[in-house]
C-alpha cells in the first residue's frame, strides 16, 4: 500500500510562502510527478511528506494515517535525492545495507536485499566500491538501490537525473519506468523538466510560485491544458500564443490583431460566444502548423516571414514573424524552406487553444 | 612553451620559493647545529680565527645527557604530553558536539552564539589568568597539571567548536537526513554518518589544539611553581637560563626535542590534514 493525501499544504519560510494550498491524492502504485520551474516549491513539497520539512499547516496522511507530527524514519518512505547524497566513507554494500541495518534487520535478510536490488540495478560487482569509485550514473544506481532494498510504502525523488548527461539521463530514465513497473511501488517524483514528466508520469502535478496549476495524465495536460502557464510548459518547443481581438463578421467569429486575421472554427467560436468585442489569448503548438497547402484553404490560415530555419532532422524548427509576433512551427523535414521565405501558415482546427486574456485560465 | 617561460619560473617561482624556504627553516637549523656543539665552540669569542658558527666538527650529545641527568627534562615531557593529550581530548569532545549543534541545529539565536564564541577565542590570555588564577587558587589547583588541563580549553574549545563549525556545514546535509529517513536517529545519524565523514576535520582540530597546548607558556607559568611539575617550555626557559646565564646547549636541545613531537604529530596526519583545512567531502 502506498497512498498519499495532501490536504490544504501550506509552508512557510520566514516570510516565503512557497506552496499554497495544496490538495492532492496520490494513488497506489501511482507515479506521480511534480514539475514546475525551479523555485515553485516541488522539493518544499517533497520533503514535507519525506518529514524533512515541518508543515505549517494542513494534513499529509500516508494509507490513511496522519503524518504530520512522525520523523521521516517513521513514515516508512524511501528518498533519492538530486546529489545521490550516498554515505562517503561506507562501501556500496553498507550503503544500501544502512537503513536496513539500522531497523536492525536480521544479516541474512539484509544480504538477500542487498544481493537482490544489486542484481536489479546491475551493480553486483560494484558492492565493495566506495561511492567515489564511481561513476555517475553507477551512484546513481547505488542511490536508487539503497531507496529499494527498503520495499517503502513511498519513494520519494528529488531531481535524481539532473547531474546526469543528457545521454545518460534519457536511458536511466527508461530504467525508471520499468523499475517503477517492476516494484510498483508507488513514486513520487520531483523535477523541472517537462519531458520527464510527461515520460515518466501517470499523473503530473504542474507547480508555479507555491499553487498547483493542473494535476492530469500527461497527454490530459498535453491537449487541455488547464491555463496559459500549463499550456507553455508543457511541450517542446514551447506553445505560441497572440493576442487576439474577438469580432462577429457574417455570423462567424473572427480572431485578429496586427498582423493576424483568423475565421475562428466552430468548435472554438461557440466558446468565445461571450467574449466578442474583447481581447483572448490564442494559443496554438509549433507542432499543430503545416505550411498550407491547396487543400487547406478552409482552415484559419495566416502569413507569416520566416527569419530562422532550425534544422533538427526529424523536424524543421522555423521561427517566424506574424505581424508583431514571433512564432515557432515545427514542419515536416523534407519541406523546402528558406530565411526571408514569406509562406501561409494553417492550423488545426481542433487544436486551437484559448485563454483568459487576463486570468490566463482556459477558455 | 612560450618564449622565456623557462628563466621566468626561475626567476619567479623557484628563487623565491628557496630564499623563503631558507629563511624559515634557518631557525630551525640553528636550533640543531647549537645543540650538538660543544661547549667550547659555543663560547668561542667571533673574532677568533677558527670561529664557525655555522657548522661544527665535533658534534656532542653532551646537552642532551645534560639535559636527562641533570635538570628534570623528562619530567617535562611527560607533563606536556599528558596536559596536552587531555586538554586536547576535552576541547575536541567539547567542540565536536558543539560545532555540530551550532552548524546543524535550528535554534534561536544560534548564529549569535556562534559569534559570541569567537569572541572568547579573542580575549588575550594574557588577561584572562588573572580571574583564572584566582579560581585556580580557590579549587586548589595550584602546581597540579589540572591547573593546566581545565584552563587549556577556555581558549581550545572556542578553538575547536569554531573549526568544526565550518567544517559540518560544509557536510552536506542530505547525508544526514537521508539517514534519518533510513531510519537513524539524529544521534545515530551523527555517530555513524556526519562524524566519520568529519574525521579529517575532527583530526585538523586536533591537531591545532595540541600543538596550541603544547606550546603555551603564559598558563603554564604562572599557574605552576614547582620545578617537577613544570611543561616543556616553561621548564627549560625557567631552569636552564639563571639570571643573565644562557645555557645554550641543553636550551636549544630541550627546544628541539620539545618540538619534535609537535612535528611527528603534524606530518603523520599532514595527508588528513589538508583534506582537512580545504574541507573536501566529496560523494
Ligand atoms: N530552507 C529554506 N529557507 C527559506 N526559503 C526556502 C527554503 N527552502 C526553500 N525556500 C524557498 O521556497 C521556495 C520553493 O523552493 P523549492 O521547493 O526548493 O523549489 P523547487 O524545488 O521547486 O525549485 C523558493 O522560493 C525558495 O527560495
Ligand atoms: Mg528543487
Amino acid at each position: 500500500m502506498g497512498q498519499v493525501v495532501l490536504k490544504e499544504i501550506n509552508k512557510f519560510f520566514d516570510g516565503v510562502h512557497a506552496v499554497k494550498d495544496v490538495n492532492l491524492q496520490i494513488r497506489d502504485k501511482e507515479f506521480m510527478v511534480f514539475v514546475g520551474p525551479s523555485g515553485c516549491g516541488k522539493t518544499t513539497t517533497l520533503r514535507m511528506i519525506a518529514g524533512l520539512e515541518a508543515i505549517s499547516s494542513g494534513d499529509i496522511s500516508i494509507d490513511g494515517n496522519v503524518v504530520n507530527g512522525l520523523a521521516p524514519m517513521d513514515r516508512d518512505i524511501a528518498m533519492v535525492f538530486q546529489n545521490y547524497a550516498l554515505y562517503p566513507h561506507m562501501s556500496v554494500y553498507d550503503n544500501m545495507a544502512f537503513g536496513l541495518k539500522m531497523r536492525k534487520f536480521e544479516k541474512p535478510e539484509i544480504d538477500k536485499r542487498v544481493l537482490e536490488a544489486a542484481d536489479i540495478l546491475g551493480i553486483g560487482d560494484l558492492l565493495k566500491r566506495r561511492p567515489r569509485q564511481l561513476s555517475g550514473g553507477q551512484r546513481q544506481r547505488v542511490a536508487l538501490g539503497r531507496a529499494i532494498v527498503r520495499h517503502p510504502r513511498v519513494f520519494l525523488f528529488d531531481e535524481p537525473l539532473s547531474n546526469l548527461d543528457a545521454k545518460l539521463r534519457v536511458q536511466m530514465r527508461v530504467e525508471l519506468k520499468k523499475l517503477h513497473l517492476r516494484l510498483g511501488t508507488t513514486a513520487i517524483y520531483v523535477t523541472h523538466d517537462q519531458v520527464e514528466a510527461m515520460t515518466l508520469g501517470d499523473r503530473v502535478v504542474v507547480m508555479k510560485d507555491g499553487v498547483v496549476q493542473q494535476v492530469g495524465e500527461p497527454l490530459e495536460l498535453y491537449n487541455q491544458p488547464a491555463n496559459k502557464f500549463v499550456a507553455g510548459f508543457i511541450g517542446s518547443p514551447a506553445m505560441n500564443f497572440a493576442v487576439v481581438t474577438v469580432t462577429e463578421a457574417n455570423g462567424s467569429l473572427i480572431a485578429e490583431n496586427s498582423g493576424l486575421r483568423i475565421k475562428l472554427p466552430d468548435e472554438t467560436a461557440q466558446r468565445l460566444r461571450g467574449h466578442i468585442g474583447r481581447e483572448v489569448m490564442l494559443g496554438v503548438r509549433p507542432e499543430d502548423l503545416t505550411v498550407a497547402g491547396s487543400a487547406d484553404l478552409d482552415l484559419p490560415c495566416f502569413d507569416a516571414v520566416i527569419e530562422v530555419v532550425e534544422q533538427l532532422g526529424s523536424e524543421i524548427l522555423l521561427d517566424m514573424k506574424v505581424g508583431e509576433n514571433i512564432m515557432v512551427a515545427s514542419v515536416e523535414p523534407t519541406a523546402r524552406v528558406r530565411v526571408g521565405d514569406k509562406l501561409r501558415f494553417a492550423m488545426r482546427p481542433s487544436r486551437l487553444h484559448v485563454f483568459n486574456a487576463q486570468t490566463e485560465a482556459a477558455i | 612553451m612560450i618564449e622565456g617561460a623557462r628563466w621566468r619560473k626561475w626567476v619567479f617561482f623557484y628563487v623565491p620559493m628557496v630564499l623563503f624556504l631558507l629563511f624559515l627553516l634557518f631557525p630551525f637549523y640553528w636550533m640543531v647545529i647549537t645543540s650538538v656543539r660543544p661547549d667550547g665552540e659555543l663560547y668561542r669569542p667571533w673574532n677568533s680565527i677558527n670561529y664557525n658558527p655555522f657548522w661544527t666538527w665535533k658534534p656532542t650529545w653532551e646537552h642532551v645527557r645534560y639535559l636527562f641527568e641533570e635538570t628534570l627534562f623528562a619530567s617535562w615531557l611527560w607533563n606536556t604530553t599528558f596536559i596536552a593529550l587531555a586538554s586536547t581530548a576535552i576541547s575536541l569532545v567539547c567542540g565536536v558536539f558543539a560545532g555540530y549543534a551550532l552548524s546543524r541545529l535550528n535554534f534561536p539565536f544560534a548564529g549569535s552564539l556562534g559569534t559570541a564564541i569567537f569572541i572568547t577565542y579573542l580575549v588575550p590570555q594574557t588577561l584572562l589568568f588573572i580571574p583564572l588564577a584566582e579560581i585556580i587558587r580557590n579549587y586548589r589547583l595550584g602546581d597540579t597539571p589540572w591547573s593546566l588541563i581545565l584552563t587549556y580549553p577556555t581558549f581550545l574549545i572556542p578553538f575547536c567548536t569554531w573549526l568544526m563549525m565550518g567544517y559540518f556545514k560544509a557536510v552536506p546535509k542530505e547525508l544526514e537526513e537521508c539517514a534519518r529517513i533510513d531510519g537513524a536517529s539524529r544521534w545515530q545519524a551523527m555517530l555513524y554518518i556526519v562524524i566519520p565523514v568529519a574525521i579529517p576535520g575532527i583530526l585538523s582540530a586536533g591537531i591545532f589544539a595540541f600543538t596550541l597546548s603544547w606550546n603555551e607558556f603564559i598558563y603554564a607559568l604562572v599557574f605552576l611553581s614547582s620545578p617537577e611539575q613544570k611543561t616543556v617550555p616553561v621548564g627549560v626557559t625557567s631552569e636552564l637560563i639563571r639570571g643573565d646565564v644562557f645555557y645554550w646547549g641543553p636550551l636549544m636541545a630541550g627546544a628541539l626535542l620539545g618540538s619534535i613531537p609537535v612535528a611527528i604529530a603534524y606530518s603523520f596526519f599532514v595527508e588528513h590534514y589538508v583534506a582537512g583545512l580545504t574541507g573536501s567531502v566529496k560523494g
